[in-house]
């Protein structure tokens, strides 16, 4: 039933987690403050004993923050969202949440550059162990799987060949492992796909890309959809027995569908304490409410490109699942919302040459800004291999479908046919830099 | 704190504590497709400030085991065998939606072993409509999403269950989902439409109870809508019983859209 009580994608980008208040403030407000007064002596210790709902401290909640959260979970379809500094604490906050040293994540090789960090390095030193596997070898997810793996792990599109994760059937493979699977939809936004139909049951986001879409602001978000049964599963004590960190709360008692979040914020948020500043959730927010119109450009604008791209000789390889080329082209068109228009407008390519052609490339681009982002309003380039990418071993780099002379592109919201004329003239001095 | 009813295991949030004799004892009944996690706030407060909290899963509905009610009347029956089973002589019943029902018809049964009554996003008759009972039964996602819609006032929440940042409406769905999944016997959602409906002893019950009754309604419910509820108060009126209205500015979900003002309107109530 359309309207007020069941609104679409639009009016929930711009609408959900904010009313006017007393103030009759109609855009949200920021809530600079880091804490919140007490009615009373009651009030603070039920705040503090999760007797009543409401903020105490803006490390561990902020109203501003509370509405990028409901928006975020409403748009995603979950129960409800932790704001994080970045994406990427949003992930350490998921897996500080569900294990700890001595357990074991079964994660995609098609990962962002600093996820692949934290589980491969960091995560390592502090005791657990990451198995990796190619996003499409579905028996390599099934073999994957240890007494002690606690959680699956990927990208809906993977970082930066758009490996299209098949997450119906990694989520089946990890429920009958008994354990969740998480998933980054940074490059995908819930306009693209909404991850909790197709099976995942975490989601996580770097709100720095194309949710804020402005380049302006670093911040992430953890989504929950409720769905995973911590008590059946049996194997996460911490949501289902009794924590001394909080009264000996049983998280999974307190709440049937939510235990997964309150922990996270009552511990992680806590203790961690890598939360979002209510300025950069307002300027997320004024993202969000323009999301679907951006990404529809985004999308425009990269079918173009991938097309010039594709047709241009001094190209050997263009990276999006829009061709048919695409190991990913079909599920990408099974899974997304718009097929594989909806892949997302961050893909690369390789130019036929050498390292110095690449770098003549990116230095005569004029519109695209060569810089270590995505997502942005404005088009973006990077070399992966010298930058995101670096501190990935040849082989790692070739398992997660990067070369050397990779080019990566973040198409932006300009006219498409400057962009392709800046593609076009960079090129052309790519092929001029042989002789 | 489970307990054995019937010879069921029954689950029963209690804050963590054990029944203490020397408190009073407050029930907590949940609605259809719901249990015991919707009264997470306000059952977590009485608990601590001095009340025994036994917000029961109902049977067959998520961690209890045993046959899901088919009726307002043996979900009574059930109610006194709780008390029974937890040793407790006398309790205030708090009941939403189905759940309401359930704590009048108990009450009405129980007697002198009720304290207080409670009945929140209540109505009577309550009636559902024949197109929600025959799509809980064969296309329940769907029915699901037609309650939530059905039960929400808002897009903007207050801090609700989960704390900031709730999407009260997502945690709806994924507890419908939860529930249903939990009888892989019974369709519970059905089952719970069709006792609400077939329910016919509100006026008899609310004239025969013994303690004072408070209605705690959603000015915007459209579930169980206000106007619905008049023959129950009335029926309380004409048998002299102490019956008290209170209106929240809400729809359905009085405890995680108005978890405040239900919280403060129950403590009033409940003060002894």
């Amino acid at each position: 039933m359309p309207g007020y009580a069941d609104p679409g994608f639009d009016t929930l980008a711009l609408h959900a987690g904010f009313v006017p208040d007393a103030t009759g403030a109609r855009a949200v407000p920021i809530h600079l403050t880091t804490s919140f007064v007490f009615e009373s002596s009651d009030h603070a210790a039920a705040l503090f004993n999760l007797e009543r709902a409401g903020h105490v401290y803006s490390r561990i909640s902020n109203p501003t923050n509370a509405v990028f959260e409901q928006r975020m979970a409403a748009l995603e379809g979950g129960i409800g969202a932790i704001a994080t500094a970045s994406g990427q604490a949003a992930l350490h906050l998921a897996v500080a949440t569900l294990m700890g040293a001595g357990s074991h994540i079964v994660a995609s090789t098609a990962l962002y550059g600093g996820s692949q960090n934290l589980l491969h390095y960091t995560l390592r030193r502090f005791g657990i162990e990451t198995t990796f596997v190619k996003p499409g070898d579905i028996d390599g997810w099934k073999s994957a799987v240890r007494p002690n793996t606690k959680l699956f792990f990927g990208e809906t599109v993977g970082n930066p060949g758009l490996d299209v994760l098949d997450i119906p059937t990694v989520a089946q493979i990890a429920h009958e492992a008994g354990v969740p699977l998480l998933v980054d939809s940074t490059l995908t936004t819930p306009y693209l796909i909404k991850p909790f139909e197709h099976g995942a049951d975490i989601i996580y986001h770097s709100a720095t890309k194309f949710l804020s879409g402005h380049g302006t602001v670093i911040g992430g978000v953890l989504v929950d959809s409720g769905g995973f049964d911590w008590e059946k599963s049996g194997k996460f004590p911490e949501l289902t027995e009794a924590y001394g960190g909080f009264h000996n709360m049983v998280f999974s008692e307190e709440s049937t569908v939510g235990a997964f979040l309150l922990r996270a914020r009552r511990e992680g948020l806590r203790d961690f304490g890598a939360c979002l500043s209510p300025h950069s959730a307002w300027l997320i927010l004024q993202g969000i409410e323009t999301l679907s119109l951006r990404m529809d450009r985004h999308m425009a604008n990269t079918e173009r490109v991938v097309q010039f791209l594709a047709s241009h000789p001094l190209v050997s390889r263009v990276g999006h699942p829009l061709l048919e080329s695409h190991p990913s082209h079909r599920l990408a068109n099974k899974l997304l919302r718009f097929g594989a228009r909806g892949a997302g407008a961050v893909f690369s390519f390789d130019i036929k040459g050498s390292r110095e052609q690449g770098k003549a490339f990116i230095e005569a681009l004029k519109i695209f800004s060569h810089l270590a982002n995505v997502g942005d309003c404005r088009s973006l380039v990077i070399h992966p291999a010298s930058t995101t990418h670096f501190r990935m071993t040849d082989e790692a780099l070739t398992a997660g479908g990067i070369g050397p002379g990779t080019i990566r592109l973040s198409i932006g919201l300009e006219q498409a046919e400057d962009l392709i004329d800046d593609l076009k003239r960079a090129l052309k001095a790519a092929e001029k830099a042989t002789g | 704190m489970y307990l054995q009813v019937n010879g069921a295991s029954t689950y029963c949030y209690t804050g963590g504590k054990a029944i203490n004799p020397a408190q009073p004892t407050v029930v907590f009944i949940h609605g259809v497709l719901n249990d015991h996690s919707v009264w997470i706030l306000q059952s977590r407060y009485f608990a601590h400030h001095g009340w025994n909290v036994v917000a029961v899963d109902l049977p067959g509905h998520c961690k209890s085991a045993g046959e899901a009610p088919e009726s307002v009347e043996s979900a009574a029956d059930f109610i006194g065998d709780l008390l029974d089973a937890a040793n407790v002589q006398k309790a205030a019943l708090v009941g939403h939606s189905w759940g309401s029902l359930i704590a009048l018809e108990a009450a009405s049964k129980l007697k002198e072993r009720v304290s207080h009554l409670v009945l929140v996003g209540t109505a009577y008759p309550m009636k559902v409509s024949p197109v929600l009972i025959e799509a809980s039964l064969n296309e329940p996602m769907k029915a699901l999403n037609m309650v939530n819609v059905f039960s929400r006032s808002t897009l903007a929440a207050p801090p609700s269950a989960l704390g900031p940042g709730t999407w009260v409406f997502g945690a709806g769905m994924a507890l419908g989902r939860r529930v249903l999944a939990s009888n892989p016997e019974v369709n519970v959602f059905h089952r719970g439409f069709v006792a609400c409906d077939r329910y016919a002893n509100g006026e008899q019950a609310i004239a025969a109870i013994t303690c004072p009754v408070l209605l705690l309604l959603g000015a915007q419910d459209q579930m169980t809508q206000p106007k619905a509820a008049q023959r129950l108060v009335q029926a309380a009126k004409s048998a002299g019983q102490s019956v008290q209205v209170i209106n929240l500015t809400v729809g359905h979900n009085q405890m995680t859209e108005a978890p405040d003002a239900t919280l403060a309107a129950l403590r009033d109530f409940l003060k002894p």
